[in-house]
């Protein structure tokens, strides 16, 4: 890098045009990218929140998802006896075994959506950390009540506090909001377990969740549990359980990401490719300049590099500003492992801004590549005469 | 032994399938601390002359040798790096780069060393003192009257102390003042500081400022 940077940016400042239209087509491409970035890692995040390291989450064998699992309330028991389940203040084994349904309800702005109704046992809140009530009170045992997630609460009539929903043929009154942390349980709705058992699926629930008394003895738990043939069960961590959930929609959405943006990219860097040209031909009585002072071909290749490298960062940060906004926007997908509705924040990170600027020096690489190439391989004598 | 020795030099364009014969057998010695101008019609090849013996071009015959040193027969990188250290080369149309300022402009041939920018410092403003343009560091070639831009290519051309100092029609877009500026300069350069010159010009009283004149004519080069 023996050319001075400020020669390519004062040159850029020198044709303020094709320097900003270029930076701009690249802006719009990087801030596609990192907006479907965004969506991806707000989705992963929402599912990754909902589990917790600390917890075991036991379905039924070779059920996969909690919709297809069955656990009968003497298995439940059975686990909630075993050594390994941490216990309360009050000596009583933080386990959760919860009746998992899926119901339709009316969206506001239209149309049905499927959400997850979570029978969750008294100590849920105690088991799964992160729970709280933002408004309203929690539920009282024995009664048609439910607590709504946070993320619903726009998005379906009557989840209003003291207003009433019905499913499963019978009217339940909304006595709360939670929070979850932005985790996917915020988009459940949430009753006593054993309110929700009886209208549903009878005797029997879908999961038992449980504290771990020894989070690293994880392994050993899975394989007292699943060994047990009586018991009939899968046993995961919590955590690793929503995670797997996202894997595969959250590689679909990166995918569909890098292709977009992929896609546009050839435009921008088209568009690159012109305005470096362009410069590289305006500027061949200089180039034969740096050159008879003793600048090498390899001296003039890296400064137009660095020049296309250039207008693409500052399309990268303009793209960046204009992704920005979107963060914290709240939209929803299926989750295909409950083909619920899953409402999530779109997350713009850190890394996701960085990767943006990676994208975008690489479209000003490759847009860069073929002029610099061209300028550097310039016959001195030709372009001396033109100056 | 002679600074620069050309020998049986020969040079042909081609363009397309056209074969165009600039000159064949030019022979010129020039002694360290000499000036020595180049005169002839346009077309004669004193700009090929000149390329050549900066090694921008390659000669079709002959050789080149600069302070013991063989041009004619270093690689294309080679010669970048020899040029940066033995040739300073004056336009005719000055060639500063205009989006750099006349310090910035004089620095370029000094990134190209080992100085540090302390140093770099030093050697710029001693060359814009030799050219007597120390206050306008700071000014952009647009900011320059033409023999300030010409004087600012001739401190871009000294900076680094090259062995031979090569200008193309120095005053050739100047008026006859900033003309006359400029070749008291270049004498100057001669006399104080013992700096080798070739100058092609167009203009006999400029010519005359050398210690012997040239004459570059269909192909054959007489003292
Ligand atoms: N790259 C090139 N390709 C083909 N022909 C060339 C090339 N460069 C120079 N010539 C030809 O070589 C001849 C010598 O050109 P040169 O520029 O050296 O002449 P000159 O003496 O400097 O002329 P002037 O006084 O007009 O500057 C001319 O006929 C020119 O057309
Ligand atoms: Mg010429």
């Amino acid at each position: 890098m023996k050319i001075p940077i400020i020669y390519n940016i004062r040159s850029l400042k020198e044709r303020p045009v094709s320097t900003l239209t270029t930076a701009a087509g690249m802006s719009l491409v990087v801030a596609v990218f990192v907006a479907m970035m965004a969506l991806a890692s707000g989705f992963h995040a929402a599912l990754v929140k909902s589990g917790s390291p600390d917890n075991v989450l036991v379905l039924r064998k070779g059920a996969n998802a909690e919709m297809y699992s069955g656990i009968t309330r003497s298995t439940a028991n059975t686990i909630a006896g075993m050594p390994f389940v941490a216990r309360g203040a009050d000596n009583q084994p933080l386990t959760s075994p919860e009746v998992f349904v899926v119901i339709g309800l009316n969206r506001l702005t239209g149309g049905l959506a499927n959400l997850v109704v979570r029978g969750v046992s008294p100590r849920a809140m105690q088991v799964r950390r992160g729970i709280e009530i933002i408004d309203g009170r929690e539920l009282r045992p024995g009664a048609s009540e439910i607590l709504v997630g946070e993320k619903i609460i726009d998005r379906f009539a009557n989840t209003g506090i003291g207003e009433t929903l019905s499913f499963g043929g019978r009217d339940w009154t909304v006595v709360g909001h939670f929070s979850a942390g932005g985790s996917a349980f915020e988009s459940e709705i949430w009753a006593e377990n054993e309110q929700v058992m009886p209208v549903f699926r009878g005797e029997v629930f879908q999961s038992v969740t449980f504290r771990m008394a020894d989070p690293s003895s994880f392994d050993g738990i899975k394989q007292t549990l699943e060994d047990d043939p009586r018991l009939f069960l899968d046993v995961f961590r919590e955590s690793e359980f929503y995670q797997n959930q996202s894997v595969i929609l959250t590689q679909i959405l990166n995918f569909i990401a890098v292709f977009i943006a992929g896609v546009m990219a050839i435009g921008a860097v088209f568009g690159a490719i012109n305005t470096m040209y362009a410069a590289v031909a305006s500027r061949a009585p200089e180039i034969a300049v740096l050159l008879t002072l003793g600048f090498k071909p390899g001296h003039v290749r890296s400064s137009f590099l660095i020049e296309a490298v250039f207008i693409a960062l500052l399309g990268g940060i303009l793209g960046c500003i204009l992704a920005l906004p979107i963060n914290g926007l709240v939209t929803s997908t299926t989750n295909w492992n409950s083909f619920s509705e899953v409402a999530f924040a779109f997350r713009v990170t850190p890394n996701l801004l960085v990767s943006g600027l990676v994208f975008a020096v690489a479209m000003g690489f490759i847009g860069g590549f073929f002029p610099a190439l061209k300028a550097s391989r310039q016959p001195v004598v030709v372009a001396l005469r033109e100056a | 032994m002679p600074l620069v020795e050309i020998k049986d030099l020969a040079k042909v364009f081609y363009r397309d399938s056209q074969r165009i014969p600039v000159f064949d057998g030019v022979n010129l010695e020039m002694e360290q601390g000499e000036f020595l101008s180049l005169m002839g019609p346009s077309g004669s090849g004193k700009s090929t002359l000149l390329h050549l013996l900066a090694g921008l071009d390659k000669p079709t015959a002959g050789r080149i040798v600069v302070g013991g040193a063989d041009v004619t027969g270093m690689k294309r990188r080679q010669l970048a790096a020899w040029r940066a250290h033995h040739i300073g080369f004056v336009f005719q149309f000055y060639n500063l780069l205009p989006v750099l300022n006349a310090y910035q402009n004089v620095e370029l041939p000094l990134l190209l060393t080992e100085l540090t920018g302390r140093e770099r410092r030093e050697h710029v403003m001693t060359a814009l003192g030799v050219v007597g343009l120390s206050d306008r560091a700071e000014h952009y070639p647009r900011q320059l009257s033409g023999g300030q831009e010409q004087r600012v290519g001739i401190a871009r051309a000294i900076v680094s102390d090259p062995t031979i100092l090569l200008a193309d029609e120095p005053t050739g877009d100047l008026d006859a003042k900033s003309a006359d500026e400029i070749l008291t300069l270049l004498q100057r350069l001669n006399e104080e500081f013992n700096k080798t010159i070739l100058m092609v010009t167009h203009d006999a009283h400029a010519a005359e400022r050398a210690h012997a004149v040239m004459h570059l004519d269909k192909g054959v080069l007489s003292r």
